[in-house]
């Protein structure tokens, strides 16, 4: 671990990124994302040791396929944008998951729909577990709560990425993008030789096995075969890189479950709930593809209440894991501004008196 | 003593293009592969494909390659000719590619004066698939969504890409030719050779245009499609240098 500051959420992040090994970086601005972007801008010139290249690209569009490019060659590369630009970036993410490239995208959710908000938001769980890019593909999504754990996934955001070269997200939201907190920044980390990452853009010469990133395919076999591969390698994430936080679950009778930012504002609600003698425990799912079901084992029977600002778009992946949708509650708002604990507070006594 | 006088170039691999009879692809792919072997690029370069029939030629070249999403070529090629300077990269657009899908990426890709250079093969057509209207589609031709023919109410004028690009400061070199006769083709090699050496020289976006026939979509015999863009093509899309900031064009 490096030296402990007080930082913006975005700058640090930024800051573990380059630390990370995170050379190129591409991205077009956007509100509450664009400190990510100038962060890189400023070290390109300021740092000219880290050997880093900022692109500020005409569009999101542009800047998901630069990295795309960047990736190729073997290097650890990223975009950070909000929900508006990253849609138009999963065109580029279905080709990365297809040509197996693998880069870091960082996902600063505002309210949505259309052109929104700028605040905090999580209406974007579904464009990033289940993306919007064709056919089918799978990305990491990585949702930290605070800026601490955001430094440390932004940095295992690059390892994942190249260990199963595909695309891994980081979503973030517009409060921890804004806040600032103390926070012990990450080390550098060792960063493997771009060229000589699997299928690396370089150069064959005469004697070399070319290197190729295809993502076409020919007729039925080749769909199946590519397909079937990119399945196991999809099955293979699922099991080993799910990863949740449970919180007093054992005796719990209201599971709540939450993700991100507003994880910190449910813990609140769940500990004044403990105050008044409400046996009320929660679930953090770190990783939200994939989805960690193992966090909801030996918990049936038990009322489950999904906090979330956004429609109730995480409770469908709750329903699907618990296959019981009856004892599903649900708390949302939309955004902008956080609500109070004691309004979830509210939510979770009256579960509480249906129990009685 | 036996004497070569032709043979094929090193880089490519025995096998089919697919490329349809009477085809420009298999021209100019054939005459950046013989620059590869010439210029020493095969243990340095990476091509960037597009989307359409020319993706296809990925199969015949013995090169590390990608084949971008349509239109972002460039973007893709920005990437990688920034994390890795000191690689050739050749782009290859065709004109759905370059002049519809991806305007945006070879415009500023031109604007930032990357370092790399394209090589732009305009058949007024879609080719792929199967001979709907383009940008660069002449007034009055026929495509299967101008059934009646290009009509400037419905779907605008033609633009010309290497006069377009020739304005931007970040291009150092844009020439269009084409590939009509064996003169035309050993002109059109100079072009590209020249567009090659100045990315070698690290200064700016190198451009070349090539007109090229498309038989099948045009609904012509090869040599009928020849004299077309002889007669008709090289009318909207003169042949010439548009820039060459190492020697002024003359206005």
């Amino acid at each position: 671990m490096g030296e402990k500051v007080f930082m913006q959420g975005n700058m640090a992040l930024a800051e573990s990124a380059i630390r990370a090994g995170c050379k190129l970086f591409c991205g077009y601005p956007i509100t509450p994302s664009s400190e990510v972007a100038e962060y890189f801008a400023r070290a390109m010139v300021e740092r000219p040791e880290e050997g880093i290249t900022f692109i500020q690209a005409e569009t999101e569009v542009s800047a998901f396929n630069m990295i795309a490019g960047g990736a190729a060659a073997g290097h650890r590369v990223m975009t950070a944008t909000s929900g508006p630009g990253f849609d138009l970036g999963q065109e580029a993410m279905s080709y990365m998951c297809a040509g197996e490239l693998a880069g870091v995208i960082v996902d600063i959710m505002r309210p949505g729909p259309g052109d929104g908000e700028l605040m905090a938001s999580q209406g974007d769980y579904y464009q990033v577990t289940r993306g919007g890019g064709h056919g089918d593909y799978r990305t990491i999504v990585l949702a930290p709560y605070t800026v601490q754990e955001m430094c440390e996934l932004m940095q295992e955001a690059f390892v994942l990425a190249q260990k199963y070269n595909n695309p891994v997200v980081l979503a973030s939201d517009g409060n921890l993008a804004k806040l600032m907190e103390s926070v012990e920044l990450p080390g550098y980390t060792e960063v493997p030789v771009p060229s000589e990452q699997r299928n690396a853009m370089r150069g064959c010469g005469k004697t070399r096995e070319p290197h190729k990133v295809r993502t076409g395919m020919n007729g039925e076999a080749e769909v199946n075969e590519r397909n079937l591969y990119l399945q196991s390698k999809f099955r293979r994430i699922a099991e080993n890189e799910a990863r949740f936080e449970n919180y007093m679950t054992d005796d719990a009778d209201i599971v709540m479950v939450c993700w991100g930012s507003f994880s910190r504002v449910c813990m609140e609600a769940m500990e004044r709930a403990r105050e008044e003698g409400i046996r009320a425990g929660l679930i953090r799912p770190i990783t939200l593809w994939p989805f960690p079901e193992k966090a909801f084992e030996g918990l049936d029977g038990k009322k489950f209440l999904v906090c979330e600002l956004n429609a109730g778009q995480m409770i469908d992946d709750v329903k699907l894991t618990i296959e019981n949708k009856h004892d599903v509650y649900l708390f949302n708002r939309y955004g902008s501004s956080l609500p109070r604990p004691k309004e979830i507070l509210a939510e979770i006594r009256k579960i509480a008196e249906s129990l009685r | 003593m036996k004497k070569y006088i032709y043979k094929k170039p090193e880089v490519l691999l025995d096998t089919s293009s697919g490329f349809c009879g009477g085809c420009g692809h298999g021209i100019v792919t054939k005459i950046i592969a013989e620059l590869i072997d010439e210029m020493g690029l095969q243990e340095n370069g990476i091509i960037v494909w597009p989307i359409g029939c020319s993706c296809s030629a990925h199969r015949i070249f013995r090169m590390d390659q990608m084949i971008a999403l349509h239109g972002r070529a460039p973007a893709v090629a920005t990437g990688l000719k920034r994390v890795e300077p000191g690689k050739f990269i050749i782009v290859y657009q065709g004109d759905g590619d370059l002049v519809s899908e991806g305007m945006a990426e070879i415009m500023h890709a031109s604007i930032r004066g990357e370092k790399f250079s394209v090589v732009f093969l305009n058949n007024a057509i879609y080719g792929m698939t199967g001979g709907q209207v383009a940008p660069t589609t002449l007034i009055g031709q026929y495509a299967k969504t101008a059934p009646a023919g290009r009509s400037p109410v419905n779907t605008g004028y033609p633009i010309g890409m290497a006069e377009t690009l020739s304005h931007i400061r970040g291009v150092i070199y844009s020439e269009r030719v084409t590939v009509t006769s064996p003169a035309r083709i050993a002109a059109a090699k100079k072009a590209i050779r020249k567009a090659f050496e100045l990315q070698l020289e690290g200064k700016g976006l190198s451009f070349v245009e090539v007109l090229s026939p498309c038989p099948t979509n045009w609904g012509m015999s090869p040599v009928k499609s020849l004299e077309w863009i002889e007669d008709e093509m090289t009318k909207e899309y003169p042949l010439g240098v548009f820039k060459d900031t190492e020697n002024e064009v003359p206005q």
